[in-house]
């Protein structure tokens, strides 16, 4: 296939915002039949030439040509005509609309102005059938899971004769069950013809299911490869221009703690602590300078688990002792006295304030525990912030800039900031490494393994089973709302293993 | 940042020009007469006086990402308890007699606020259904407790309310600058406005970081329907009567209005009390420049809609950019990057 022509080409693309060149002659090509897996760190440019691609943004220099003819593209209309199409991360479709609805919104099939409700509802089965989806096309939909509403835009997408299909990280809110039903209808997709253009974080994902693949960093290409001719750590190396060596030392440190941590004292202790339709009662317990990690799927109770030792949600049977005491975390006030903290996995709507600046975001947790009537003075706000801003690179470094406009890993860092200076005991973070990139990834792995270093135990809750056994002490692994087993991280705990107790349920 | 470009420059030439207007137009702008400033300056500072109140209370309420439509039938209520109870006094000009009803008719609208704020933060109505309660109930309330009559008061130390002078300025506008200043302490000299912004921002994440979301809620409904009695106070003493039908009447909106001129968005979160002051102002000026400039009163909506319009699209950095970038030889403004 490599020998055919291409279907896109783009050649030395270069596009300027106010004071940063985005994008600085970056060449790009997609064959037919082919998924191109774009990879680059954030802020790399990636999300930038997407949206050259599909008209957001005009290009100030360089050539676009489609199926071997020139194209300007001058917006998203036209990008669609040309015959390129897009799926967002965030799906935009209208969940209390029909699958069919959503398939033909703005252009639905009509007679006399009418809308033929049958020929759409037909139709939609249709198409959904080339995706072997066989779906209630009626049915809202809000009654079907994130993955399928997934499945529903791409439908949508390449109903207008897409050449060239765009999925901007369309697996980050997926299991793996759904990311396996997405990549079938990808390879289905692949076979008819269609060029798609994937993004994702999850390395493992583009080697499973991309043929080339093009990196990008700092608004400049660095090269494409067939994915078969570059190793996994070769192409992180290249996405962020150095030596892997940050991940390896997270690695000794976390094997050093293993074994510091045998003699610590229980801090928190859960006895049947469950919540009804949330988490099954369970039994867990956390010593000082431990790192719990929970693996588990996508709905398996992590986050339920974890949300009930801060009393996001209240816990309905059991009890929590902390320091061999009985205490009540009916809600979070109460568990942050015992000094107990929780980073949400939701970044967006339970971490960050938007609108509010860095160093607000940051003292807002402190703040809270001190009450309305005892602010922290300016000196000292414009102190601690400093001191974490630079502990861990948040960037950019203005701590009076919104926060909303910081990429997620920097985000990620402000939230961790927020907890860290409460001073906790206990860490609780729900998926902090999830839609960041490789390098703050590795930074706040580090962070986690410094932190049980120093004493704090850390709850560590993550899709990624590389990383939890990669941090933590001792594994809990839940599944259908239950924890099943745990485990004494050692070497002979690997993957494979905690996938077995994930699938089978049964511990033995 | 040039000048052009801050946020309240337009609010503020606005409210400038329709100033000069009444300096021309009014054979009085600012005078002294039997020993106190006088004129149509002191007029609009005194008139603006409930407004600010309203307003000011309106900001935190919005602030938290809620509304507050009841301010206008609390004024009513207000102004009716307090006349209901100095009619019954001996002595209407007994000071502390007038005092102590004004304290029981304000806490009768912290009452009031605890009720909206109940209903928003521990029922969880949405807040422009929980008010649009007390907005309309509030009315009949207050035509029950006058009997559905106007009661007149003759009460020296009740009008002195809206009608007093001290340090030769009018004791309402000194009264609503108190209310301003004590609000501007209270939330940017503790950690309230913050705490404020963060559960307008977003509730979910603000409780998740150890925010008391619920309280803080109630309380600007409080504080809200404190300010709103307050100014329900100064309207009945300036016509020395209760009124329960027009007392108030639209406040509401007016209110919202100031708000929004001051640059508070509607969703919550950021907000500027000195913003809101200067919106209420405005919208008072407008009030009498309508009349200075003897604009028949068939017009005068019309004519206040007009100045809205202009003051709305002179904050939108948008079409600033389309209607001055042709005059000035400048590359069009640049799409900023997400």
């Amino acid at each position: 296939m490599g020998e055919q022509s291409p279907v896109l080409e783009m050649t030395g693309i270069r596009k300027v915002f106010p004071g940063v060149v985005a994008l600085d002659g970056v060449d790009f090509r997609m064959f037919p039949g082919e998924v191109h897996a774009l990879m680059g760190e954030n802020g790399a440019g990636k999300s930038t030439l997407i949206k050259t691609l599909t008209g957001v943004y005009e290009i100030d220099g360089g050539e676009i040509t489609l199926g071997g003819k020139p194209v300007r593209i001058s917006g998203p209309l036209q990008a669609q005509q040309a015959g390129i199409s897009t799926v967002y991360q965030e799906v935009n479709l209208c969940t209390n609309l029909s699958i069919a609805e959503n398939i033909f919104i703005g252009r639905e099939p009509r007679r006399f102005g009418k809308i033929q409700w049958g020929r759409m509802r037909r139709r939609a089965a249709e198409l959904l059938a080339r995706l072997d989806l066989d779906l209630d096309v009626s049915a809202p939909l809000s009654t079907y899971s994130l993955a399928i509403q997934q499945m529903v835009a791409i439908a949508r997408a390449i109903d207008v004769d897409a050449r060239v299909l765009i999925l901007d990280e369309p697996t980050s809110s997926l299991d793996t069950a759904e990311v396996e039903q997405l990549f079938r209808v990808m390879r289905r997709l692949k076979e008819s013809g269609v060029a798609i253009l994937f993004v994702s974080h999850f390395l493992d994902q583009i080697y499973e299911i991309s043929d080339r693949l093009t990196i990008l960093r700092n608004g400049q290409l660095i090269s494409e490869h067939r994915v078969e001719e570059l190793s996994q750590v070769q192409l992180v190396e290249k996405m962020i221009g150095k030596e892997l060596a940050a991940l390896e030392d997270v690695e000794d440190k976390a094997q050093s703690n293993r074994e510091r941590a045998a003699g610590a004292k229980p801090l928190l202790e859960a006895e049947g602590l469950g919540r009804t339709g949330a988490i099954a009662p369970y039994n867990l317990t956390i010593h000082e300078g431990e790192v719990v990690g929970l693996a588990g799927l996508l709905g398996s109770g992590r986050t339920e688990l974890a949300r009930l030792l801060f009393g996001a949600d209240k816990a309905d049977q059991g009890e929590v002792r902390v320091d061999g005491k009985k205490v009540s975390l009916r809600d979070p006030q109460a568990a942050m006295k015992h000094r107990i903290a929780f980073s949400s996995e939701n970044r967006r709507t339970e971490g960050i304030i938007g609108d509010l600046s860095v160093r607000e975001n940051i003292i807002l947790a402190l703040q809270a525990s001190r009450g309305w009537a005892r602010p922290i003075p300016r000196k000292k706000q414009d102190e601690i912030v400093d001191k974490y801003i630079k502990a861990l690179q948040i960037r950019p470094a203005d701590p009076e800039r919104p926060v909303r406009n910081l990429s997620g890993g920097n985000q990620q860092k402000v939230l961790l900031a927020r907890w860290l200076i409460t001073e906790p005991r206990l860490l609780i973070i729900d998926e902090p490494t999830r839609g960041i990139d490789v390098g703050a990834k590795a930074e706040i792995q580090k962070l986690v393994a410094e932190l049980s270093t120093g004493g704090m135990a850390v709850l560590f809750v993550s899709a990624e089973l590389e990383e939890v056994l990669r941090l933590s002490h001792k594994i809990a692994v839940l599944r259908d709302r239950r924890l099943v087993e745990e485990l004494e991280n050692s070497a002979d705990v690997d993957a494979d293993r905690i996938m077995q107790t994930i699938a089978s349920g049964a511990s033995s | 940042m040039s000048i052009v470009k801050k946020r309240l420059f337009w609010p503020s030439l606005i409210l400038v020009v329709m100033l000069g207007i009444n300096v021309f137009t009014s054979n009085q702008f600012l005078t002294i007469q039997d020993g106190h400033l006088f004129g149509t300056l002191i007029d609009i500072l005194r008139g603006s006086a409930p407004l600010v109140l309203v307003s000011v209370g309106m900001t935190l309420v919005i602030a938290t990402g809620g509304i507050d439509l009841s301010v206008g039938a609390v004024m009513a209520i207000s102004g009716a308890v307090a006349c209901l109870l100095i009619q019954d006094l001996g002595n209407q000009n007994s000071v502390a007699s007038v005092l102590l009803i004004i304290g029981i008719a304000i806490a009768v609208a912290l009452v009031l606020g605890l009720w909206n704020g109940t209903l928003v933060a521990v029922v969880g109505i949405q807040p422009i259904i929980a008010t649009l309660i007390l907005m309309v109930a509030g009315r009949g309330l207050a035509q029950l407790v006058t009997d559905g009559q106007i009661i007149n008061v003759q009460s020296g130390p009740y009008s002195t309310l809206a009608s007093g002078f001290f340090l030769s300025l009018p004791v309402a506008f000194l009264i609503a600058v108190a209310a301003v200043v004590l609000t501007i302490l209270l939330t940017r000299r503790t950690a309230l406005g913050l705490l404020l912004e963060s559960v307008g921002g977003s509730p979910t994440a603000s409780r998740l970081a150890g925010i008391s979301a619920r309280r803080i809620t109630v309380m600007v409904y409080v504080v809200a329907g404190g300010f709103a009695g307050l100014a329900g106070l100064i309207y009945s003493a300036d016509i020395k009567s209760a009124d329960s039908i027009s007392a108030g009447n639209l406040i509401e909106l007016d209110a919202i209005l100031a708000v929004v001129i001051g640059g508070t968005a509607l969703i919550g979160g950021r907000f500027s009390i000195i913003g809101t002051v200067l919106g209420a102002v405005i919208i008072q000026t407008l009030r009498i420049t309508v009349v200075a400039l003897d604009i028949p009163d068939k017009a005068n909506l019309l004519f206040k809609a007009v100045v809205v319009v202009a003051l709305c699209l002179s904050q939108s950095p948008e079409f600033r950019a389309k209607v001055f970038g042709r005059f000035k030889r400048r590359p069009a403004v640049e799409k900023v990057a997400a």
